[in-house]
């Protein structure tokens, strides 16, 4: 885990051209909007929680998403997780892609999502929730955890628009395990997210309010194919707030509230992301 | 369920999507609207500045810093865009041109994107080849 985050570090501070990502304030969410192409955005995404009857924990996830063409990001993610009197593991990897089948805007814009996953049963990064995923899932020792894998197909439908400043976001979420028979398992997230002014100042500025975005999230499981509904899954809601540091990274932070009792009460989520433009230029050098 | 063959069909299914929209100069899609829209900060002195932060921030490491191009980027300062009608860019930066590598910038508000128009706008034509 201290290896990734000071990999990530020396990432940032060795790259001297950054800007402020697009992206709306969103931790499970995806909007259409994908990463530039030849742009790299990392991005060092931390969940805490703690569960009732359970240790607390707090998960670490490496972001590394690489905007391969216009209508095509590629993403990689590596996830640890601490928990309190218990250990600290390395819980597995996730390979997304994300395609834009529509090559022009729409009122609403489909994206399509493969993901491969291979993680065990520690993962605690709460990077989507589906089928009846629940709170007794974070009480499983690292120990026990760890000896399971799980290899994962996840494909998302993303719908999402943009309408005068503010983004809707709704992704549909089916998820199969590829070496067991469980039955697909499905889940949803939504999020609406707006900048505070739409209009950038005229002098530079950093807590101007062009730089900060609102919004709010909402996502859960919807059960299986043997059980679809609302029976048995958790759900989480709450408000997001991102700020961009003009020329610096994006800091974005959520409280994710638990809506029932099958949810963790409060899942705390941070969020450092840094874009680096046209990576492979720059380590060709800069051409003037 | 045969799974190669379930993410092949989808496979097949992504390309023959992306494949099927048809190729034109971006410009023959602008309706007349779009085309007739007038930029609100057209000349507009603050609009101007805080259009070349945001070109700074988000295009020129692609368009260069004078917005004269940079390898297979183009130029924005030649005759074809400094003529263009406002409404025509305001198309591009909402659509972007996927297919050459051009994203969209529908995330960006309307009134930002403006603000880059008029910057780009102010720069004027510069023919000379880098």
């Amino acid at each position: 885990m201290r290896t990734c985050s000071t990999l990530c570090l020396l990432l940032l501070l060795s790259a001297p051209v950054c800007c402020r990502a697009q992206e709306p304030a969103y931790f499970v969410t995806y909007s259409h909007d994908l990463e530039e192409p030849g742009n790299l955005e990392i991005a060092v995404k931390s969940a805490q929680g703690s569960p009732r009857y359970g240790n607390s924990f707090i998960s670490e996830t490496l972001e590394l998403e690489y905007g391969a063409k216009a209508w095509w990001t590629t993403e990689v993610y590596l996830a640890g997780q601490h928990t309190s009197n218990d250990s600290t593991v390395f819980t597995g990897f996730r390979w997304e892609n994300r395609f834009r089948p529509l090559f022009r805007e729409h009122f609403i814009n489909p994206v399509l999502y493969v993901e491969y996953e291979n993680t065990n049963l520690d993962d605690r990064s709460l990077l989507e929730v589906v089928g009846h995923d629940s709170v007794s899932d974070m009480r499983v020792s690292n120990a026990v955890g760890r000896t399971e894998t799980e290899r994962e197909m996840e494909l998302k439908l993303i719908l999402s628009s943009n309408f005068r400043g503010w983004n809707v976001s709704e992704n549909f979420i089916t998820e199969k395990g590829l070496n067991d028979p469980d039955p697909w398992e499905f889940g949803y997230a939504l999020g609406v997210s707006r900048p505070l002014a739409l209009a950038a100042s005229a002098r530079p500025c950093v807590f101007c309010r062009e730089n900060f975005a609102l919004g709010a999230e909402m996502y859960g499981g919807l059960g299986d194919l043997d059980g679809f509904g609302l029976r048995a899954t958790s759900h989480y809601a709450g408000p997001t707030v991102a700020f961009d540091i003009p020329r610096g990274p994006t800091i974005s932070f959520s409280p994710n509230f638990g809506l029932n009792s099958n949810s963790v009460g409060v899942i705390y989520r941070f969020k450092v992301s840094y874009e680096v433009q046209q990576i492979f230029g720059h380590f060709h050098g800069r051409e003037q | 369920m045969n799974w190669p063959r379930v993410w092949g069909a989808a496979l097949v299914l992504a390309v023959a999507m992306i494949s099927a929209t048809a190729e034109a100069p971006w410009v023959n899609h602008v309706s007349e609207s779009e085309r007739n829209k007038t930029n609100p900060y057209g000349g507009n002195a603050d609009a101007i500045a805080a259009g070349s932060r945001l070109f700074a921030d988000h295009c020129a490491k692609c368009h260069g810093e004078d917005a004269l191009g940079r390898k297979k980027r183009p130029s924005l300062r030649t005759p074809e865009v400094q003529g263009a009608a406002d409404g025509e860019i305001f198309w591009l930066l909402k659509n972007g041109a996927l297919r050459h590598g051009m994203p969209s910038w529908s995330s960006l508000p309307e009134p930002s994107r403006w603000q880059i128009i008029a910057y780009v706008k102010s720069l004027g034509q510069y023919s000379a080849r880098r």
